[in-house]
């Protein structure tokens, strides 16, 4: 399988502190990536490194094969719509696919002049009049309309209401399955990447702490309840994400390839945003090692 | 890109140079009028011109106008520049398209600099228009108002010839630059403005005199030379001279400084007891003159003649337009590096 973007040590600091350190991950193509964590943890440093806003500290950062922030780089083929889906307040709507034509060699004009008709914008209308969720959606056309390979969302609903949220969504869905994106999207809600994304990075503090296809994350780990155990004694291939103690009783979120065969376990499933925190809420120690439950392809 | 560029800066630009236009076409119907009214008056130019009160107001205000351009192209042009979009979010808009940033800079900043370059021509047309002026200046005329001053006198200077265009430029470049660094407008529109204020009065005061090697003169006494003198001594009981100083014989110079010398070539640190005769005596002075040229007196003088005006317009448009260079460079160096 193809890879849009891959990242290997990636790390980048301000100051002393490390905004994103030892991020090594692949992004396949064809894929809806949610990128979850929480506020600060470094989705936004992602992207940027991605887009080429700014330049890797540590390690290197590979987007459809080259560096972005290279002379080569893929800049008409990797779309990006920035954190709040900034517009020109005092350009309208019609204004702002000018200047996606006149920006952007590869520029379809009909699809962004469709999608703003369909979406029942004034093209005469200035951006700063249009609502949240239509500026939100005349970004997404500028990101979409110069027909990229991979397009890159960096927390483009945080600003919206529930049901621009789930419009924008439903949007951008349509449009990846029209064109046959690779979508990377950075969210603080699980909700939103369970409605988008079938592939999942989350990030915590800085670092990647679990990364994989959705429906097999959730085929793989499991919520397993019953008498007070040490941790130590679970079979070796049962990767502990969090350990949680009553006197009694003893609760893991596990990963594991293999069936829960001890009959001591009760065993459930965990929906995604169980999975999310879970990984969320591991104690910093933990965190801060190698992610081992990185689901490599 | 250029598209882009020109939607964006089309608002600021007009009205900047709209209002240039106007005055511009005030200068260029009353220029004739002015080389009129010098061929007609000769002598009597500056007499007459003190009861033309539009020339005079025209005069007045391009003065104030072209050193005015720079500060203003800066504040508003150069300052918002990259600012503005760093404020609205937008610079993760335009940067994030398939031009590069370098690109976009090299164009929103080129499209300003041709206008920044044509106000600043406002400075050669106030040149073209008091033409008449400093010919009457030439022909030794003399006014002692703000009008009658050489052009190459530093009040002056800074508004005549390609200088004002050069520091147009060089606002451009300091409010860019400051809209980088600081990324904020207002805040870099007050530092452009703060900088390019102290860069003009800085130039006048600090650099313009030490651009060229003055010329170095010593010149007799007279009645007609006498600009001033200073009187003192002990007690004040027999005062005598302090200073003296002259005017240059020297028609649209810039006096840079003056000192009185002895037979010797000395510097004067006391007058003879005898100009004591004539401290405060109205008519005894032509005497004096005439005496202390005889004892070998001399002022001297240094100064730059009209002559030196576009070597100095030259010499220092050239700094000016380097340090605009060297900013530019650090603007597209920044812009490379980590923004976000």
């Amino acid at each position: 399988m193809n890879t849009v973007l891959q990242a290997r040590g990636l790390g980048k600091k301000y100051g002393r502190k490390w905004a994103l350190s030892d991020c090594t991950l692949d992004v396949p193509a064809g894929r809806v990536v949610g990128l979850v964590g929480p506020n600060g943890a470094g989705k936004s440093t992602f992207l940027n490194l991605a887009v080429g806003m700014i330049t890797p500290y540590a390690g290197t950062v590979e987007v459809l094969g080259e560096s972005p922030t290279s002379r080569s780089a893929p800049r008409s083929r990797v779309g990006y719509v920035g954190q709040d889906t900034p517009t020109y307040a005092r350009l309208s709507v019609a204004d702002h696919l000018r200047l996606g034509a006149h920006l952007n060699p590869a520029w379809d004009a009909d699809l962004a002049a469709g999608r703003i008709a369909r979406l029942g914008l004034d093209p005469d209308q200035r951006a700063g009049r249009l609502s949240g969720g239509q500026r939100a959606q005349l970004a997404l056309t500028l990101g979409i309309a110069k027909r990229p390979e991979l397009l890159l969302l960096d927390e483009p609903v945080s600003a919206l209401d529930p049901l621009a949220r789930r419009e924008f969504l439903q949007d951008l869905m349509e449009a990846v399955a029209d064109q046959q994106l690779s979508v990377v999207l950075s969210s603080h809600l699980v909700s939103d990447v369970e409605r988008a994304c079938d592939f999942l990075i989350v990030l915590v503090d800085s670092r990647v702490q679990v990364a994989g296809d959705i429906e097999e994350l959730l085929a793989t780990h499991h919520r397993l309840t019953g008498p007070r155990r040490d941790p130590a004694t679970l079979p070796a291939d049962q990767h502990v994400v969090t350990a949680s103690h009553t006197d009694r009783q003893s609760t893991y979120v596990v990963r594991t390839d293999a069936p829960t065969l001890d009959p001591a376990w009760a065993v459930s499933n965990l929906g995604l945003e169980d999975l999310v925190l879970a990984y969320m809420s591991r104690p910093p120690t933990v965190r801060d090692s190698r992610p081992a439950l990185q689901v490599l392809r | 890109m250029i598209w882009l560029a020109w939607r964006q800066f089309r608002l600021s630009a007009l009205a900047v140079l709209g209002t240039l236009a106007v005055f511009a076409a005030a200068l260029a119907i009353s220029g004739p009028q002015l080389a009129e009214l010098f061929r007609e008056s000769q002598a009597s130019f500056f007499e007459l011109l003190e009861f033309d009160d539009f020339k005079k107001a025209v005069f007045v205000v391009g003065t104030a106008l072209v050193y005015a351009v720079p500060a203003v192209v800066g504040v508003f042009w150069g300052a918002p520049l990259v600012a503005r979009e760093f404020e609205a979010g937008t610079h993760r808009l335009v940067w994030t398209q398939s031009v590069t940033r370098t690109h976009w800079l090299g164009t929103k900043l080129g499209m300003a600099a041709i206008a920044a370059l044509a106000a600043g021509l406002l400075g050669l047309l106030l040149t073209w228009w008091s033409g008449a002026i400093d010919d009457a200046i030439a022909a030794g005329y003399s006014s002692d108002t703000l009008m009658g001053m050489p052009r190459i006198t530093p009040v002056l200077f800074g508004a005549r010839g390609f200088l004002p265009a050069g520091l147009t430029l060089l606002a451009l470049a300091i409010g860019v630059t400051a809209s980088l660094v600081i990324r904020r407008s207002v805040v870099a529109m007050a530092t452009t403005l703060v900088v390019m204020v102290g860069v003009q009065v800085s130039l006048a005061v600090l650099v313009q005199p030490n651009l060229l090697e003055p010329r170095v003169e010593l010149q007799s006494f007279s009645l007609e030379t006498l600009d001033g003198d200073m009187a003192g001594g002990p007690a004040a009981v027999v005062a005598t001279f302090k200073q003296i100083d002259v005017k240059l014989d020297q028609p649209g110079a810039w006096m840079l400084s003056q000192t009185t010398v002895d037979a010797s070539g000395s510097a004067v640190d006391e007058f003879p007891s005898w100009t004591s005769d004539c401290v405060g005596q109205r008519d005894a002075m032509a005497g004096c003159m005439a005496r202390l040229t005889t004892e070998g007196y001399r002022q001297r003088v240094s100064y730059l003649p009209a002559s030196d005006f576009w070597t100095l317009q030259l010499v220092e448009t050239g700094i000016v337009l380097g340090l605009a260079a060297g900013l530019t460079g650090f603007c597209f160096w920044r812009i490379r590096r980590d923004l976000t």
